[in-house]
């Protein structure tokens, strides 16, 4: 399989002369300036609507951008809770961007995230109390938060090749069984009874948390996430098993043909997805939170989704899109309390800018500065 | 014992009646839109915001009918966004699904915060078990005179797809749409009218949540139920009636956990909490692979394959 990828891979081939390597270049380039263009035009265009939602309740837009970039990039305090925050956003747009690849939508990363966290703060219960050393405990705990993530996705994906039953729907009500596993347990026999406000499991304890990345107060959920999202990516485009998801998720039935396992794909790709997942959820408990309980359902999950889709679901444009969505959630408490907007202000933004980001796909292909003879057609 | 089992029954039947309301409604908005060959997959913000506009407007007008009305309205309009975004070509209806999810709920989070705290005139209801003259079956078995219109909805709806013009062109649009085309029919006219239809129903249900049971406005108000009642409709087989009886049964689901939270059983309430959900995904299980199902199923319908 390894030698049919060659042929049919973007690249250039070894034996193609210099002329045709530059036109492929400019064809390469090309492309890739739509995929960016595309999606900033959306942007842009809603950012237009929300300023006009903005006018008509007679807020200032100007001074709600202004605010968005000084609450969340503006100082050096307001960039490291923007990074703290796109850490899980990473995450959880990857585990929305591997199933998606292969031609799934799976939205349900909120899930095992939940779960994930709550699984690594219930693993942490012994090893706490067991004095078990706190490098080897967090692995365990990372490993576990990991698991149960894969399970949660995994479940969805399983249920997908072996009945056909569809993706998006069961894993959000996955997303709403997990919710409520991680209730029954922290509410009922995993609960902190020496802490009355809120229902939680027990604290992990300071020794036991993940620390800051060094100079910075940013924990190293930031760097596992973008180092997963390399990683995915190679995974992606420069393996064979990358090569057949985007086979699988081009055309499953002429994978099929060529012989390719596309539903052993199918749960390998809702694995890895809910993997990352639970590693957001795990960094949430390990690295914020300190224990499991309701704040864990803070809705990382679904604008990983908006950050998926944004990306165009390439792991590495995951990145710079995750901190931008990192310093809109961020800036959210600013808004709130300078503009006496509610906190739902946020959410309608996101709302708005996913609907006006799908409409945008409709302009792939229109615009002929983007195409290259005989490439018109290729989506 | 079996005194507090009859108690249970008695709050599991009242619950299904009081719950499955706006599973109905939500499922019958479904059915008609996929029936055109489209799946909305955002009606659990149609939903939200449908509870968000009924309790506002009812507050200010005084007139819960009117709420229920403008519950509708709203509904329509996102049901009208989705339908309209969705003919344009490479627009992915499931995705825009998701994303009008996100937008409906941030929409009724917005506006409905400024709602939380004052109380607006809610429906009135009437009771079914008025003649047996016991004062408890007469309050479990209250009904809100919605579920009687979601009732006659399904009615019309299963009449008129058997029986008129109209429902003959929706179901020819939703299984094939060239042949919609070859007979003159605008598909996306079709498709954008039941979307929008759909998505009005699918607002009368939110109105029932927030203008009889629970009965207020708040974040919390629909967990999910919009949702269900989208897989509730693979379930129905796309038949209006088996909505109905669908929707009783998931409402039922629901209302385990309270019935036996009523009675002193508190174990595992959260389990019971997420009963419909099981319920839900077990149901997509058993639906998916019959062929029940796959003859039933509308041509045009991407959720399926």
């Amino acid at each position: 399989m390894a030698n049919l990828a060659e042929p049919l891979s973007s690249n250039a081939l070894p034996t193609a002369s210099a002329s045709q390597w530059r036109s492929d270049l400019s064809i390469r380039i090309r492309r890739s300036a739509e995929y960016i263009a595309i999606p900033l035009f959306a942007l842009a265009v809603s950012a237009v609507l929300f300023s006009l939602f903005l006018l008509a309740l007679g807020k200032s837009p100007v001074q709600f951008f202004q605010l968005i970039i000084q609450g969340g990039f503006g100082t050096a305090f307001s960039l490291q809770n923007t990074l703290q925050r796109s850490a899980p956003l990473i995450l959880t747009a990857l585990a929305v961007a591997i199933p998606a690849r292969i031609g799934l939508v799976m939205i349900g990363g909120e899930g095992a995230l939940v779960l994930g966290g709550f699984a690594s703060a219930a693993i942490a219960i012994p090893l706490v109390l067991g004095k078990v050393p706190p490098m080897l405990a967090l692995m365990i705990m990372a490993a576990i938060g990991m698991g149960v993530g894969a399970l949660w996705v995994g479940i969805s994906g399983f249920l997908r090749y072996s009945r056909g039953v569809n993706e998006t729907i069961s894993s959000l009500l996955l997303t709403y069984i997990g919710i409520a596993i991680m209730n029954f347990f922290v509410e009922g026999s995993l609960r902190d009874l020496t802490n009355p406000n809120k229902p939680s499991t027990m604290p992990i304890g300071d020794a036991y948390m993940v620390g800051k990345i060094p100079g910075t107060d940013v924990h190293w959920g930031l760097a596992a996430g973008i180092l997963l999202a390399i990683v995915l990516h190679i995974l992606l485009s420069r393996t064979t098993f990358g090569f057949a998801v985007r086979i699988s998720g081009g055309n499953a039935r002429a994978a099929q043909a060529q012989g390719l396992p596309v539903g052993r794909l199918i749960v390998a790709c809702c694995l890895i997805a809910g993997a990352c997942a639970g590693l957001a959820g795990f960094f949430e408990v390990a690295a914020i939170q300190g224990r499991a309980n309701a704040s864990l359902v803070a809705g990382y999950g679904f604008t990983g989704i908006l950050v998926a889709f944004l990306a165009r679901q390439n792991p590495i444009a995951i990145i710079p899109v995750a901190i931008m969505f990192g310093g809109i959630v961020a800036a959210g408490g600013l808004i709130q309390r300078r503009m006496d907007l509610p906190d739902a202000t946020v959410l309608v933004l996101q709302g708005l800018t996913f609907v006006v980001l799908l409409v945008s796909e409709t302009l792939y292909g229109r615009f002929k500065i983007f195409q290259v003879s005989g490439t018109a057609d290729r989506t | 014992m079996s005194d507090s089992t009859f108690i249970v029954l008695i709050a599991i039947i009242g619950g299904a009646l009081r719950v499955s309301t706006p599973f109905m409604f939500v499922a019958l908005g479904e059915c008609l839109t996929e029936k055109s060959g489209r799946v909305n997959l955002g009606l659990e913000g149609t939903l939200v915001l449908g509870a968000m506009s009924a309790y506002a407007i009812s507050y200010h007008s005084g007139s819960p009918w009117l709420g229920v009305f403008a519950a509708g309205c709203a509904g329509a309009v996102l049901g009208a966004i989705h339908g309209y975004v969705c003919k344009l070509p490479k627009v992915n209806d499931i995705a825009i699904g998701i994303a009008m999810m996100l937008f409906g709920t941030g929409l009724a989070f917005f506006f409905g915060k400024a709602y939380i705290q004052p109380s607006a005139p809610r429906l009135e209801s009437f009771s079914l078990g008025e003649w047996t003259g016991n004062q408890q079956i007469a309050t479990a078995l209250q009904v809100n005179p919605l579920l009687l219109v979601g009732i006659i909805v399904a009615a019309v709806m299963a009449w008129a797809f058997a029986n008129t013009k109209w429902g003959l062109i929706v179901r020819m649009t939703g299984d094939s749409a060239p042949a919609a085309k070859a007979m003159g029919v605008s598909v996306d006219l079709v498709r954008f009218l039941s979307t929008t239809l759909g998505g009005f129903l699918a607002g009368v249900g939110g109105a029932f949540l927030s203008l009889y049971y629970p009965g207020s406005w708040n974040q919390g108000l629909s967990s999910g139920q919009g949702l269900m009642a989208v897989a509730l409709v693979i379930f129905a087989r796309w038949d209006p009636v088996r909505c109905v009886i669908a929707a009783l049964l998931f409402g039922a689901a629901g209302a385990i956990g309270p019935a036996l939270q009523s009675v002193g059983i508190t174990q595992g309430y959260y389990f019971f909490n997420a009963a419909p959900y099981i319920l839900t995904l077990f149901i997509m299980i058993a639906s998916a692979g019959s062929k029940k199902a796959l003859r039933d199923v509308p041509g045009e319908l991407s959720i399926t394959k």
